[in-house]
C-alpha cells in the first residue's frame, strides 16, 4: 500500500461538491414539504372512520415503507414511462421522494393526533369552529409543533436519501463524488470528503432544527 | 312570561347497551341558573354535552328559543343536521369544561379572539376589542400574552370561561369547572361564576359545590340514574329533599 | 400490460431471480449477524469504555450515521480496490453494511443500558455479585430483550439497504432484475415483481417485530 493522500484535486471540485450538496438539501426540503401535505391527508385518512379511505391511506404507508427506496427510483424513473408519465431525473426522484416522506409523515402525524388531547378537538367544536376549523386552527398546528422533533429526523434521514439521486444521474453530493473517485482515482479523498460534508451538513441540519424547535415549542 | 330559553323534552341517551339519559325534561327560563348534582356516573356531563350537541342523542328535543337544535324531521324521520348547521347551534351556547381544554398553541387572548374571528368573523381590532373587554371582566388581562401552559390551573379556567362567554351565547354550560383546581384556586373561579349570575346570565352548572349552589342557583336538579329525580328551589331541595337518595347525597357531600 | 408475456418471462427468469433472492438474503444475514456482534461491543463501548475510547467510537458511531449508507457502499468498494485490499464487491458491500447495522445496535444497547436503574447494579454489587457478573446476568438479558423488537425492525433496514449493493455490481435481487429487464423490457412488471418480493420480505420482518414486541410486552 503506497497510497499517497493528495486532496488538490478534490479541492479544485469543491464548488461542485458543493453544488451538489445544496442540490441534496433543496430536494430534500422540495419532498418533506410536499411530502407534509400527502402525510397529514393520510393520517386524517387512517384516522376516518371512511373504510375506504382508511384503506387506501394503510395500503399506501404500508406498501412505502417496505419497499427499499431505490426500487422506488428506479420503478419511477424507469417504468412509469410506460404509463407515459416521462419525468425528467430530478422531478423523477423528487416524485418519489415525496411519496416517500409521505408515508413515513403519515405514520409521525397519525401517532402526534392520536396523543391529542380529545377536548382540544372539543373546545373548538364548543365555540362553534366547523370540523375543518379545528383541524386547521387546532389540531394541524398543535400536533405539528408536538412532533417536531420527530419531523427534524425525517428530514435529515430524507437528506441522506438524496446519495441515491445520484443512481440516476442526478448531480448531486454522491455523483461529483463518485466522478472524481474515477476521473482521477482519488479514492480516500473524494469518498473522506464527502462523508465529511454529509456529517457535518448533518450535523448542522439538526442543531438548526433544534434551535427551531426551541422556538417553536408550545410555551 | 316569555317563552323559556332552553326546553328539554324527553331526551334519551345510550353508549352502546347503557343507558345514560333515560327521559330527561327540564325548562330554564332566561336568567335562571340551574345546578345540577348528582354521584358521580348520573349522566351530569352527558346531559350538558348533549345540549351542546358534542353527543348525539337518540330520543326526544332540546330546544333553545324555541327552535330545535341539532335534528330535524324529514319525511317523519329524525335527521342529525349538517355540520355547518350544528356548529351554528353550537355557537347558541357556551360550555366551560372540567379540564379547562384551552388550546396550547395560543396565548389568553388568542384563546379567545379564536372563535369572534373564524366563527363570528369579527374584524381583528373588534375581536380584541370584546377579548380584552372579558379577559378583564375575569380579572386576567394583564396574563394576556401569556400560554396556557404559563397559567395557573384558576388563571386558565377564567381563560376559559371568557373564551365561552364572548362568543356571547344565549346559555351558558359549566361542567365542575373547578373540580380539577387546587382549593385556594376554586373562589378565584366561582366569584367570576357569580359577577355572571349577577350580569343576569342563563346557566347550567354542574357542581360539587353544594355552598355555592344554593347561593346562587334559582333552581336545583339532582340527577340520578339518567334521570332528573328531583328538582325545585335549593332552599327546599336542600333542606327537604324527598328521596331518600337526595337525603343520603346531601348528607355526604361537603357544605 | 400483456399477463401471459410477463408470466413467461418471469417463468424464464426463476432461476435468476432465485439466485438474486438468494443473494439479497446472503447479504442481508450476514451484514445483520457481523453488525449484531459489533454493535454489541459498540454499545458497551459507549457507555463503559475508558474516556479515549469512548470518544473515539462516539465518534466513529456519529460519522457512519452521518453519512447516507450508498456513500458508505460506494466508499468501502472504491477505498479498499483502490488501495490495493482485494475484497471483492460482496465483501465490501457487506463490510459498509455491517458497520451501518453495527452503529444502529450500538445506539440501541446504550439507550438500553442508560435506561436500566443504576440502583440495579448497586444492588447486584451489594450481593457480592462483581462487575463482569453483574454485567452477565444482570445487565445484558435485560438489554438485549429490550432492544429486541427495534433489533428486528432494523433488520427491515438492512434488506433494504443491500439494494444499494447492486451499483457496484453484486448480483443481488434488484441487480438481477435490472438485468432481465434488460433483456426483456419489461420494466414496470419485474421492477413492480421485485418491489413486492422485498415487500414481503420486510413485511414479514415486521410482523415478526411486533410479535416479538408483544412477547417481550407480556412476559
Ligand atoms: N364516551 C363514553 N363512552 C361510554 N360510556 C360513557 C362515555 N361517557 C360517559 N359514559 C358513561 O355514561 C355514564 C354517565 O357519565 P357522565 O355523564 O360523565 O356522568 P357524570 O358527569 O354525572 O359523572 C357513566 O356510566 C359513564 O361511564
Ligand atoms: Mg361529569
Amino acid at each position: 500500500m503506497d497510497y499517497r493522500l493528495d486532496f488538490a484535486v478534490v479541492w479544485r471540485s469543491f464548488d461542485l461538491l458543493l453544488s451538489g450538496l445544496g442540490l441534496g438539501l433543496a430536494l430534500a426540503v422540495v419532498s418533506i414539504f410536499i411530502g407534509s401535505f400527502i402525510g397529514l391527508i393520510a393520517a386524517f385518512a387512517m384516522l376516518s372512520k371512511n373504510k375506504l379511505w382508511r384503506g387506501i391511506a394503510v395500503m399506501y404507508v404500508t406498501a412505502i415503507r417496505n419497499t427499499p427506496i431505490l426500487v422506488l427510483i428506479f420503478f419511477t424513473f424507469f417504468a412509469l414511462p410506460q404509463f407515459g408519465l416521462r419525468l425528467g431525473k430530478i422531478e423523477s426522484f423528487v416524485f418519489t421522494l415525496t411519496l416517500y416522506s409521505g408515508a413515513y409523515l403519515t405514520e409521525v402525524f397519525r401517532g402526534g393526533l392520536i396523543a391529542l388531547p380529545t377536548g382540544l378537538r372539543e373546545a373548538g367544536l364548543a365555540i362553534g369552529l366547523t370540523e375543518w376549523g379545528t383541524k386547521k386552527n387546532l389540531l394541524i398546528p398543535v400536533m405539528i409543533r408536538n412532533v417536531l422533533p420527530a419531523l427534524s429526523n425525517n428530514f435529515i434521514s430524507l437528506f441522506k436519501d438524496t446519495s441515491l439521486a445520484a443512481a440516476i444521474a442526478v448531480p448531486e453530493l454522491t455523483f461529483y463524488a463518485r466522478q472524481i473517485n474515477v476521473n482521477s482515482f482519488r479514492v480516500i479523498e473524494s469518498w473522506t470528503v464527502a462523508s465529511l460534508m454529509y456529517v457535518f451538513a448533518c450535523y448542522f441540519i439538526a442543531a438548526g432544527l433544534r434551535l427551531l424547535e426551541r422556538k417553536l415549542a408550545i410555551p | 312570561m316569555a317563552d323559556p330559553l332552553l326546553v328539554i323534552e324527553n331526551v334519551h341517551k345510550k353508549f352502546g347497551e347503557l343507558d345514560v339519559l333515560s327521559g330527561v325534561d327540564l325548562i330554564v327560563d332566561r336568567s335562571d341558573v340551574v345546578s345540577i348534582i348528582g354521584s358521580s356516573g348520573s349522566g351530569k356531563t352527558t346531559l350538558l354535552r348533549c345540549i351542546n350537541l358534542l353527543e348525539d342523542f337518540h330520543e326526544g328535543r332540546i330546544l333553545i328559543d324555541g327552535e330545535p337544535i341539532g335534528y330535524m324531521l324529514k319525511n317523519g324521520k329524525r335527521q342529525r343536521l349538517p355540520k355547518s348547521l350544528i356548529a351554528q347551534h353550537r355557537a347558541l351556547t357556551g360550555m366551560v369544561f372540567q379540564t379547562f381544554n384551552l388550546f396550547p398553541h395560543l396565548t389568553a387572548l388568542k384563546n379567545v379572539t379564536l372563535g369572534l374571528l373564524k366563527v363570528r368573523n369579527l374584524k381583528k381590532e373588534e375581536a380584541t376589542e370584546i377579548a380584552r373587554h372579558w379577559l378583564d371582566l375575569v380579572g386576567v388581562l394583564d396574563r394576556q400574552d401569556h400560554y396556557p401552559g404559563q397559567l395557573s390551573g384558576g388563571q386558565q379556567q377564567r381563560v376559559a370561561i371568557a373564551r365561552a362567554i364572548a362568543m356571547n351565547p344565549k346559555l351558558m354550560l359549566f361542567d365542575e369547572v373547578t373540580s380539577a383546581l387546587d382549593p385556594e384556586l376554586v373562589n378565584e373561579v366561582l366569584n367570576v361564576i357569580k359577577d355572571l349570575v349577577s350580569d343576569g346570565m342563563t346557566m347550567l352548572l354542574v357542581t360539587h359545590e353544594m355552598r355555592f349552589a344554593y347561593d346562587v342557583s334559582t333552581k336545583v336538579i339532582f340527577m340520578n340514574e339518567g334521570r332528573i329525580a328531583e328538582q325545585g328551589p335549593p332552599s327546599e331541595l336542600f333542606n327537604n329533599p324527598q328521596s331518600t337518595r337526595l337525603a343520603e347525597f346531601i348528607q355526604n357531600s361537603t357544605f | 400490460m400483456d399477463l401471459s408475456l410477463f408470466l413467461h418471462e418471469m417463468w424464464n427468469a426463476r432461476g435468476a431471480i432465485w439466485d438474486g433472492f438468494q443473494m439479497t438474503v446472503s447479504i442481508s444475514a450476514l451484514a445483520i449477524f457481523c453488525g449484531t456482534i459489533l454493535g454489541v461491543f459498540v454499545g458497551l463501548a459507549l457507555v463503559y469504555a475508558w474516556l479515549p475510547v469512548r470518544l473515539i467510537v462516539r465518534g466513529y458511531v456519529d460519522f457512519i450515521r452521518g453519512t447516507p449508507v450508498f456513500v458508505l457502499v460506494l466508499a468501502s468498494y472504491y477505498i479498499l480496490s483502490g488501495i490495493g485490499i482485494q475484497l471483492t464487491a460482496f465483501q465490501a458491500g457487506v463490510l459498509a453494511i455491517t458497520a451501518f447495522c453495527s452503529t444502529h445496535v450500538g445506539e440501541m444497547i446504550r439507550g438500553a443500558l442508560a435506561a436500566i436503574h443504576r440502583g440495579q447494579v448497586e444492588a447486584a454489587m451489594a450481593i457480592g455479585l462483581t462487575f463482569r457478573q453483574t454485567f452477565q446476568y444482570v445487565l445484558m438479558p435485560q438489554a438485549l430483550r429490550q432492544i429486541l423488537p427495534t433489533w428486528v425492525n432494523a433488520a427491515t433496514e438492512m434488506v433494504k439497504a443491500s439494494t444499494l449493493l447492486s451499483v457496484i455490481g453484486v448480483a443481488e435481487l434488484l441487480l438481477v432484475t435490472q438485468q432481465i429487464i434488460s433483456r426483456n423490457f419489461l420494466s414496470l412488471e419485474f421492477y413492480f415483481l421485485a418491489g413486492f418480493i422485498y415487500f414481503v420480505i420486510d413485511f414479514s420482518i415486521e410482523r415478526l417485530g411486533r410479535f416479538v414486541e408483544k412477547k417481550v410486552a407480556y412476559s
